[in-house]
């Protein structure tokens, strides 16, 4: 009978599977601790390896291992710069021309020398509209920037040039003090121009220029190995202009999505640092292995954003009203509990920016607001959702917040799931009433937080709309004080506040296990991992969790 | 027999059109877009992506340059994970799917069928109660519980296995056995049920009378007829297991092409999304026209009916 004839031969296939299969070099965080190879989590898979095109923490952070741009974000300190691929640098009289000197032995990590002729074509193909770049718009600072990517000036008038070899001039549109810190974005670094025209189009997507055997960049490490869906393992690069001071041989970087599937990595020994850890599991690690989670306030901001043309939501009294309804810290201590920072403004605690401190929980002031905007007691109140993406945090907090409303100003409220995709889109087309949302700060600087809420910018999906917040941000934009303009920015902050299309809840943390072989993790605002000053030691020392992750 | 293949082949090329354009229309239907993402996109970047992929075209001429492609072999580009070619993609995962569905078939079988052969031979005994609960409790137990269960017991307590990952030659351990225990409890009841309706037959008890050993009788004159309801399960069964499951590559982590099949409708992929559909249903259509065929060649009544 044939088919049981199949049923053998399926089955002596089996035998075979378990010996073939799996190819990828198996490696635990003891051993990779030894090899100095540093096991992470990046979240997801990357969309992108072309540099100019990256739009996400997950690409960021690979991008930070492969390539480097004109400054670094310093090691030890969140609001200043240390030398990248600039030895020095200085700037005129009112900060609007930045004049870097390159590194003296710069090259690409395939050999070739690297010049500031490389930079000032990067920026020039970064505002090309063909190659699609969503962060093009970094590049408007630069003096015809914004021309050049609407086509009506020629690339060389671009305020972008190589004085010589290893002499870079750039020219803003106006005084911009905080430059370094904005330079340390990924939108300003370099992309080889003699590896991309020779594998393809300059903007074609499908270009094999990252291909793992193609690649080249100017960063600590360069590309070994990257298998789609497993992991992207970067190696050192010997032609790094610091090589020398490079501690690890190499990053490996899962993208796990799943914080449960990490975690139970991490405890099996498989991983040096997670992406982040289950809710669930927070207090427990906070409080019985507080050396290996790794608690730290990062750059980001939550809150719901609110659809000013809905026609309760339209009076401000009402935004207002729900905003100092919320018991920020209630939701902290008992549905998020990783030592979050309730949120009274847009932008989180940044050195020298005074915050503006408008809501607390305030439930006089929230009923009388209620009463005046005419739903005393919420009596008539349209009903309204809460629009989330699919995710066990937001689902959580948007329950809290319903129960607070519901009971606070007896109002009801729905709430609404929505694929992530679906979920964005929802919020492009102003298709909800309120929505919870989160933003980190592109670079440090508190305007990352506020410049998004300007007339129809593309961040601002609300429908809010203030001529004064335009001014200020337009003012603080040709101011060259770095004081006095980040008093113009407390004052926008102010407006958005008072208008509140926005309603803060809290400011975010981080929260990561970290293998007792790690040293030097940054605890950073930003968050970035600082992967040349990164190290592992062997064998790692005694920690709480020994048991776990040292075991084989 | 040729007029009946080519009519079964003329069905099967009907049905995968079908697929095609069902999967094509309505995933265009849903809402949300390819090219979401968190920061918003300027208008003219936006514009760029939509140019490139050709979404600006009408959905026609859309749909007929893709199946175009499609009949040349082409499965375009993925648009999502931008530079990479969904024909890659698939490449990649599939063998992993597959390596991991056939384990898990084999341990299904090498449990399953044992089980139900002695639980029907030991009808009525703790040898067929026993195993039948466990059987009853393996289709209850989902995979997202069985999963962690074992990783919680081989990978953590006893550090047998790894937790998660492709790496390591065991690495498909876990998986195969977590998805294969639940199919094991399929098989087991049905062999089991199978075998029970056979050895109440004529030809049992003429074997027996015959002075046929008792083995023999079970595992040659009764099988061959017990095992009937598994192999018919089996076909249309091999092409969902080798084709990869969500859960559990997700559980596991494993870069198979499950993950591709939940994950590129979460992320409005279109192309990717048309590309899984269509390899799902040739695989489904192929199995179902291999098993025809096969069936037919065994037993002409099927042909001329």
């Amino acid at each position: 009978m044939p088919p049981l004839r199949l049923l053998f031969l399926l089955c002596s296939v089996l035998a075979t599977a378990g010996l073939t299969g799996c190819g990828a070099d198996p490696i635990n965080a003891r051993e990779g601790a030894r090899e100095k190879i540093f096991l992470i989590n990046n979240k997801a898979e990357p969309r992108f390896l072309d540099l100019q095109r990256c739009n996400s923490v997950t690409e960021h952070h690979i991008m930070l291992s492969l390539y480097q741009g004109l400054v670094s974000e310093n090691r030890d300190s969140d609001k200043d710069v240390e030398p990248g691929m600039a030895e020095k640098w200085e700037a005129n009289a009112d900060k609007s021309v930045w004049t870097f000197h390159l590194q003296k032995n710069a090259k690409w990590s395939d050999g070739t020398p690297f010049t500031a002729h490389d930079f000032v074509w990067s920026y020039r193909r970064m505002l090309r509209k063909e190659l699609g770049a969503q962060y093009a718009e970094m590049l408007y600072l630069l003096k015809n920037g914004l021309p050049l990517y609407e086509g009506k000036v020629k690339e060389e008038e671009l305020g972008a040039r190589a004085l010589d070899d290893a002499t870079l001039e750039l020219t803003l549109v106006g005084p911009t003090p905080h430059f370094p810190l904005i330079a340390c974005h990924t939108s300003w670094w370099p992309v080889p121009r003699h590896v991309i025209e020779k594998h393809g189009g300059i903007y074609d997507v499908m270009n094999p220029w990252t291909d793992e055997d193609k690649l080249v960049g100017n960063g600590p490490f360069k590309l070994k190995r990257y298998l789609f869906r497993q992991y992207l393992q970067v190696e050192r690069n010997p032609h790094y202009w610091d090589a020398a001071n490079v501690k690890l041989d190499g990053v490996r970087f899962y993208s796990i999505d799943d914080d449960a599937v990490e975690e139970r990595l991490f405890r099996r020994g498989q991983l040096h640092a997670t992406y982040s850890t289950p809710l669930s599991r927070i207090p427990d690690y906070l409080k019985n292995h507080p050396d290996i989670v790794s608690n730290y306030t990062n750059c980001a901001s939550w809150y719901f954003r609110v659809n000013t043309t809905r026609t309760a939501l339209s009076d401000v009294r009402v935004r207002r009203a729900l905003a100092f309804a919320l018991d920020r810290k209630s939701i902290i201590d008992n549905v998020l509990r990783a030592r979050q920072q309730p949120a009274a403004g847009m932008v989180p605690p940044m050195a020298g920016y005074t915050q503006v401190k408008e809501f607390s929980f305030d439930l006089p002031q929230a009923k009388r607001l209620l009463a005046e905007a005419g739903f005393p007691e919420g009596k008539g109140f349209p009903k309204f959702n809460i629009l989330i993406s699919k995710n066990e945090a937001s689902r959580q907090i948007a329950e809290a917040v319903q129960a607070m409303w519901r009971q606070n100003l007896g109002i009801s409220v729905g709430v609404t799931q929505q694929d992530f995709s679906v979920y964005l889109t929802s919020q492009q087309k102003l298709d909800y009433d309120i929505c919870w949302a989160g933003w980190n700060a592109d670079y440090f600087d508190p305007a990352t937080f506020i410049d998004m809420w300007m007339t129809d910018g593309g961040n601002n999906e609300t429908g809010w709309s203030n001529k004064d917040f335009d001014q200020l941000l337009a003012d603080a934009k040709q101011c060259a004080d770095a004081q006095e303009r980040l008093a113009i920015l407390t004052k926008a902050e102010g407006i958005l506040m008072r208008d509140s299309p926005v309603l803060p809840l809290y400011f975010g943390t981080r929260t990561r296990l970290i293998h007792p072989a790690v040293k030097h993790w940054p605890q950073r605002l930003l968050d970035n991992p600082v992967w040349y000053h990164l190290d592992l030691v062997y064998p790692p020392p005694a920690s709480s969790m020994d048991a776990e992750l040292n075991r084989n | 027999m040729l007029r009946f293949t080519l009519n079964r082949l003329a069905q099967s090329i009907v049905v995968i059109l079908v697929v095609f354009s069902l999967t094509f229309f309505m995933i265009r239907l849903a809402p949300g877009d390819p090219f979401a993402s968190p920061k918003a996109m300027p208008p003219d970047v936006r514009k760029v992506l939509v140019e490139r992929y050709g979404l600006d075209k009408p959905l026609a001429v859309q749909y007929f340059t893709t199946m175009g492609s499609y009949l040349k072999g082409d499965l375009l580009p993925s648009m999502s994970y931008q530079g990479m070619w969904n024909s890659k993609i698939i490449k990649d995962a599939f063998p992993i799917s597959l390596i991991i569905g056939l384990s898990a078939l084999g341990v299904a079988l090498g449990l399953g069928l044992p089980a139900g052969i002695i639980a029907a031979v030991r009808k009525n005994t703790w040898l067929d109660y026993g195993p039948m609960s466990l059987a009853l409790i393996g289709i209850c137990l989902p995979t997202f519980v069985m999963g962690p269960i074992l990783i919680a017991i081989f990978g953590l307590k006893w550090r047998l296995f790894n937790v998660a990952g492709w790496f390591e030659k065991t690495d498909w351990v876990l998986p195969a056995v977590t998805m294969g225990l639940i199919y094991a409890a399929y098989i087991a009841r049905m062999t089991r049920g199978g075998m029970l309706e056979v050895l109440n037959q004529d030809y049992i008890r003429t074997a027996r009378a015959k002075g046929v050993p008792g083995w023999r009788v079970v595992l040659v004159h009764a099988l061959r007829g017990g095992l009937l309801p598994v192999v018919a399960f089996l076909g249309p069964a091999l092409a969902g297991i080798t084709t990869g499951s969500f859960i559990i590559e997700k559980i596991f982590n494993l870069p198979g092409l499950g993950q591709h099949f939940v994950s590129s409708v979460f992320n409005r992929d279109y192309s990717l999304i048309l590309a899984t559909v269509v390899l799902y249903a040739v695989l489904l259509v192929a199995v179902n026209f291999l098993t025809d065929l096969l069936v037919a060649w065994i037993n002409p009544k099927v042909r001329l009916s």
